[in-house]
């Protein structure tokens, strides 16, 4: 046949080789409210254009009108699969800004607290990982344990997912007994489950071919994009706040940071679980820590700075002094030390950053919340170009997107 | 040998001069003020310093002073040495009414979404941005709405009635 028999298209017809296709922000696969429009050819991503958001709620500007304790339960909605991890950051940030030294068996407490919350995190984004694979049964297996933990939390601080724990100075009540039961069935039942969960899945042959070389990025990309925590690490670079910066005494732990090669879905899935087992085995080593108090000492749940720790109840009705400070604290009239702050804690996903800078009034004068989410999302375009629209959605769930974090 | 503040003021002092100015530790951070033309200099030399290797931009936010005329929106910059493990913080201010700071996307990537951030809620306007549109608010929004000029609603206010949200 001729050249000339063909139709000629004209100019910008819209006749073009590729598909666009917009991927969320509702649809199941995107894990919360992030839309991607895709450019592919054929099943293969040319380009993506990301868009964050849909849920802003104004954290920084609520910040700047309430007083330092009621900023925590705006901390717990930033990565809502780790709440502990942001109130904890807050509370060091907040005893950062007025000098406050917390005492070793709060630290501790913390420190439990806090491992546990990686590891739901954790366990939450890996089997997430397994369902996104065609692998149902392991976030079955894991799920439960997630529930065993939210029981712990509630048995110290009365909720669950939103869980506004701890007060500036440390908690707002000691620990009890049944907590500490239920965190000694938790470190004697979850290792086996998340053993079997490894076994599933480590060397399980049609997880490895969806997962090896899926979402790949380079040590110096992953630096250069500002990635933190497991997916940084997963690239290769041993960067780890509880170590580098230790807050809330993590320099009193035993513990090793995992390291991955490639920065793909693998290793970071890798990266995530070893993390898993090193947080057992701190949660371990710390509550061996606060069994060996003993006496008046064991029964330190709180640092020693009444104008922002609530006093007790009793002393509220008994005691002049008390009943100031509960006035004080409860209106939010005590001015804070003038400063400016920034201080960071290992978040599930990240660096978490708060930077606070007072002014001497009662509430600060602007808050910053470093989201590690937010800040290694922008990769995401670049990490899935040239791959499968399947390995788009498997990337975007091993990031562990967090849609809360991304949205401040 | 790990790198201190001394160390570093003492560098950046003989590159700068007195165009850095208002040098402070608060809680053990180095912070100075530069002038803002210089943003990405200064960045750069850290940077590519083979002493102070400041190679990871941890956060980058504005922050609006009403009082302060003339330069009333300051960005601010947060650096992080990872081999020696030493954080600094350095701020450049711009006038409100010509707010042009330039942009760190050619140095940090991780600086595009955090600029639009900044962009979004400050207005500050980040030259040779690739991308400078709005990120987290609806794109047809007219204002800046974390500068200070913006209260939050007045908490005692009475005249208004919601059956539905009561207050």
């Amino acid at each position: 046949m001729s050249d000339t028999s063909h139709i000629l298209l004209p100019e910008g017809s819209i006749e073009k080789q590729t598909t666009t296709l917009n991927l969320g922000p509702t649809h199941p696969a995107t894990h919360g409210v992030f839309q991607n429009i895709l450019e592919m050819d054929g099943e293969r991503i040319l380009k993506a254009t990301s868009t964050v958001g849909y849920i802003h709620r104004a954290f920084e500007k609520l910040a700047e009108r309430r007083p330092l304790y009621q900023i925590t339960p705006i901390t717990d909605r930033l990565n809502y699969c780790s709440s502990p991890i942001n109130n904890m950051g807050w509370h060091l940030t907040c005893e950062k800004l007025l000098g406050v030294q917390t005492p070793k068996r709060v630290d501790y407490l913390r420190i439990i607290i806090m491992e546990l919350s990686r590891i739901s995190d954790h366990l939450i984004c890996n089997s997430i990982v397994g369902v996104d694979s065609g692998a149902f049964s392991g976030f079955l297996y894991l799920m439960q344990y997630r529930e065993l933990i939210y029981e712990i939390y509630e048995e110290v601080c009365g909720s669950r997912l939103t869980t506004n724990i701890g007060r500036i100075g440390g908690f707002e009540r000691n620990f009890t007994n049944t907590a500490f039961e239920k965190l000694e069935k938790f470190l004697k039942e979850y290792p086996k489950t998340l053993k079997e969960f490894e076994n599933l899945f480590t060397r399980n042959r049609i997880f490895i071919d969806r997962t090896v070389g899926c979402g790949p990025i380079s040590a110096e990309r992953a630096l250069n994009y500002g990635f933190t925590g497991p997916n940084l690490r997963a690239a290769g670079v041993d960067y780890d706040v509880r170590v580098h910066t230790p807050y809330s005494s993590y320099q009193d732990f035993d513990f090793t940071i995992p390291v991955g090669k490639t920065g793909d879905c693998y290793d970071r899935f890798l990266v995530r679980n070893e993390e898993m087992w090193q947080s057992l085995s701190i949660i371990e080593q710390a509550y061996q820590k606060v069994q060996e108090f003993k006496g008046e000492e064991a029964e330190v749940f709180h640092a020693d700075v009444p104008a922002y720790y609530l006093p007790e109840k009793k002393d509220v009705y008994t005691k002049m002094e008390a009943l100031i400070y509960h006035f004080k604290i409860i209106m939010g009239e005590t001015d804070i030390p003038v400063g400016e702050v920034y201080n960071s804690v290992e978040g599930g996903n990240g660096e978490l950053g708060f930077y606070l800078i007072s002014d001497g009034g009662r509430t600060p004068y602007r808050l910053h919340f470093r989201r590690p989410c937010f800040i290694y999302y922008q990769a995401y375009p670049e990490i899935i170009k040239g791959g499968m629209m399947s390995d788009a959605i498997i990337t975007m769930s091993s990031l562990n997107l967090i849609a809360g974090e991304l949205d401040a | 040998m790990s790198l201190t503040n001394d160390t570093i003021k003492q560098k950046l002092t003989e590159k700068f001069g007195d165009q850095l100015s208002d040098w402070q530790e608060p809680y053990g951070m180095l912070t100075f003020t530069a002038a803002k033309d210089l943003n990405i200099k200064v960045m750069q030399f850290l940077y590519d310093d083979a002493e102070l290797r400041f190679q990871f931009l941890t956060d980058l936010q504005a922050v609006h002073y009403p009082d302060r005329k003339g330069e009333e929106l300051a960005v601010v910059y947060h650096l992080h040495n990872l081999v020696d493990n030493v954080r600094i913080r350095f701020k450049v201010f711009a006038d409100i009414t010509k707010p042009d700071v330039f942009t760190a996307t050619a140095l940090y990537q991780s600086a595009n979404f955090m600029e639009r951030e900044t962009y979004d809620f400050f207005g500050v306007n980040f030259v040779g941005h690739p991308n400078l549109i709005r990120i987290l608010n609806v794109d047809e929004m007219d204002y800046f709405p974390m500068r200070k000029e913006f209260p939050l609603e007045d908490q005692t206010r009475i005249d208004k009635d919601d059956e539905m949200f009561g207050r």
